[in-house]
């Protein structure tokens, strides 16, 4: 008689690699259709290591207990009015941010990783896929479920999904990811789950966490915590896919070097929002955005690919750029958020003086040569009441879709201008990366949303910003958007407090 | 090949071709060193507008707001179309001097350095 209980090593066999069949009337090559098209040779998929050894029976419990522990703590959270605890009601503007720009995000994710758990000929990959497919599911549901609470107490939540789907600065991440689920199954996998995942997702998950951690918000904390088990499978993931493909043909090295190239760039483009979140919207600082990169990318990812040398992997193109740009981008961006304040779902300020300082202090060699001197301009017109919001629209990079706000390494105030003619048309650009990955694939991006121009050409309503932001954005305007000081936000935690 | 796809021969739809501005076409005019203004404007203009029109009309409305912006001597301002030094002609459609759809204008102002000299 059989055993009633089936051995580990069994189980995990017959859940996994046992999932697959010969293709005895069928032609394999059909039902894996994706496989081919991007140049890249898989010659044996049986060499595919699995990252991690958990089968789906096992995935659902240990979720399921991850679950029960975490929802406990969200009702704690609701019951005690924790929202009272956070620092200031200027952090709640971070978590806009997260909610509105990050965790549709997640949920791309788990559209991409379903793709690619169908499309990969080797059943090793496609469980793996498959369950941090699962997973980004979890992820985009707990962190909905996280911030609600915020919901119920400050303005600009309310349209988080609508908003990532239009709004012009969300055009930025959900640009990015659709980048990576319309490239192939392989591309998508050096996309998100090697360059994002394993390497840049500690700048994105760590100054999140630890900034919550840092001003009282333990519900964020919590949904951190508990992704991070998943998190860590997700690396596991990365790191796999790209040494398979290394190792099963030499052809693969420049596909893969080309799309690390790709991917890095595009990564460190959007991590410039966690960069000004980190200088400028923490309330209680963590570490400065330079640090961060000093310390997660320039250490961590520097090692990583000392690593991937064997395999003729160097480090991504342009990381001397991206070196330089640390000082920079996160003054950069929440300047244009500062002067866009009046189009955004959250609120905006100027730094206190005490902040001026820590960021002199942390950014020794440009804080006050080229950033300093914009704030006490702005400070200057606040004080005349004339709170300073930008007229016009701004112009765009085709490629990250961020006002082309980046200047030039070795010469900060000017502005950095790349563009190229194609099929008779022009197409701008704020970096050479950025315009390389144009020139490399310019029939997909020559389709590029770009918000302004679909302003322009009259597709988001209008013509005034106003009705744009009330009628197309669903941004409550006067009450979302503009400076925090005087913002119902405001008024509101003042009267909570007990303060005039 | 000019994108990866699946499908043979794949050719993506134009979104910012000048037929989807309604008669009008896209300049970008960005100030050099003054970065108050975080990046380049962008202007929906009819192509037959005379770059006097642009200058006098259109670009004060978002540039004025710069305490330098009233102090510029025109008259001494270095221009660059499309990544080339450029003499605008005031009274000339700006189609008729090169400025096409997506076009960049950049004018330098060497004697203001923006506020506090610090380029902004």
């Amino acid at each position: 008689m059989a055993a009633k209980k089936l051995n580990i090593k069994d189980k995990y066999r017959l859940l996994t690699r046992d999932l697959d069949w010969e293709y005895s009337y069928a032609d394999r090559k059909e039902a894996f259709p994706y496989e081919d098209f991007e140049g890249i040779k898989i010659t044996d998929w049986s060499k595919w290591e699995d990252p991690f050894r958990l089968t789906m029976d096992a995935y659902w419990k240990y979720q399921a207990e991850k679950e029960k522990k975490l929802y406990a703590i969200f009702d704690a959270f609701a019951q005690n009015n924790a929202h009272l605890n956070v620092s200031d009601p200027r952090y709640i503007n971070a978590i806009k941010i997260f909610l509105t720009g990050v965790s549709p995000l997640e949920y791309q994710a788990y559209q991409g990783f379903a793709h690619t758990g169908r499309q990969f000929g080797g059943v090793g990959a496609r469980v793996a896929c498959q369950m941090q497919s699962l997973d980004e599911l979890r992820h985009v549901q707990t962190q909905i479920h996280a911030m609600s609470h915020f919901n119920k107490f400050f303005d600009g939540f309310q349209e988080y999904s609508h908003m990532h789907d239009r709004v012009w600065y969300l055009s930025v991440p959900k640009s990015f990811f659709n980048d990576a689920r319309t490239a192939g199954p392989f591309e998508f996998m050096i996309a998100i789950g090697f360059s994002f995942e394993y390497v840049l997702t500690n700048l994105l998950f760590v100054p999140f966490m630890s900034g919550a951690a840092h001003n009282g918000d333990m519900a964020t904390v919590t949904f951190g915590f508990s992704a991070q088990s998943d998190e860590a499978r997700h690396m596991t993931l990365g790191l796999e896919v790209i040494k398979f493909l290394l190792e099963q043909h030499e052809d693969n090295v420049e596909i893969v070097q080309k799309w690390i190239d790709k991917w890095f760039w595009r990564g460190s483009r959007l991590l410039t929002i966690v960069a000004m979140m980190m200088d400028y919207m923490l309330p209680n600082k963590v570490m400065s955005w330079k640090e961060a990169w000093e310390v997660y990318f320039e250490e961590a990812g520097g090692a990583l690919f000392k690593d991937l040398a064997r395999y003729g992997i160097r480090m991504p193109k342009y990381s001397d750029i991206i070196e330089k740009e640390k000082e920079h981008i996160s003054h950069q961006a929440w300047w244009t958020f500062y002067t866009h304040g009046h189009a955004a779902g959250f609120h905006t300020w100027i730094p206190t003086d005490e902040e001026l300082d820590w960021l002199s202090e942390k950014y020794p060699e440009t804080f006050d040569k080229y950033y300093r001197p914009r704030w006490e301009l702005a400070k200057e017109m606040e004080a005349k009441g004339e709170r300073f919001y930008t007229k016009g629209l701004p112009q765009l990079c085709t490629t990250c879709q961020i006002p082309m706000l980046f200047t030039e390494m070795d010469d900060p105030t000017q502005t950095s201008y790349r563009d190229t003619v194609y099929n008779g048309d022009r197409y701008h650009f704020c970096s050479d990366g950025c315009k390389d990955i144009f020139e490399d694939e310019p029939e997909k991006f020559v389709q590029s949303w770009l918000p302004v121009h679909q302003i322009f050409q009259g597709n988001c309503g209008g013509p005034d910003v106003g009705d744009i932001l009330s009628d197309f954005y669903h941004m409550n305007v006067g009450v979302d958007n503009m400076d925090m000081k005087g913002s119902p936000d405001e008024l509101r935690w003042k009267q909570w407090k007990g303060v005039a | 090949m000019a994108v990866k796809a699946i499908t043979p021969d794949y050719k993506g739809e134009v979104l910012d071709k000048v037929e989807n501005f309604g008669g009008n076409q896209v300049v970008y005019v960005g100030w050099d060193h003054h970065l108050m203004f975080c990046a380049p404007f962008a202007y929906p203009l009819p192509p037959e507008m005379t770059f006097e029109a642009l200058r006098t009309q259109v670009m004060p409305e978002t540039f004025s707001l710069h305490p330098e912006f009233e102090q510029i001597d025109w008259d001494n301002v270095s221009w660059m179309l499309d990544g080339n030094p450029f003499t605008p002609q005031a009274d000339v459609a700006l189609k008729d001097q090169g400025i096409g759809h997506k076009s960049v204008l950049r004018f330098s102002t060497p004697d203001l350095n923006g506020y506090q000299g610090a380029g902004v």
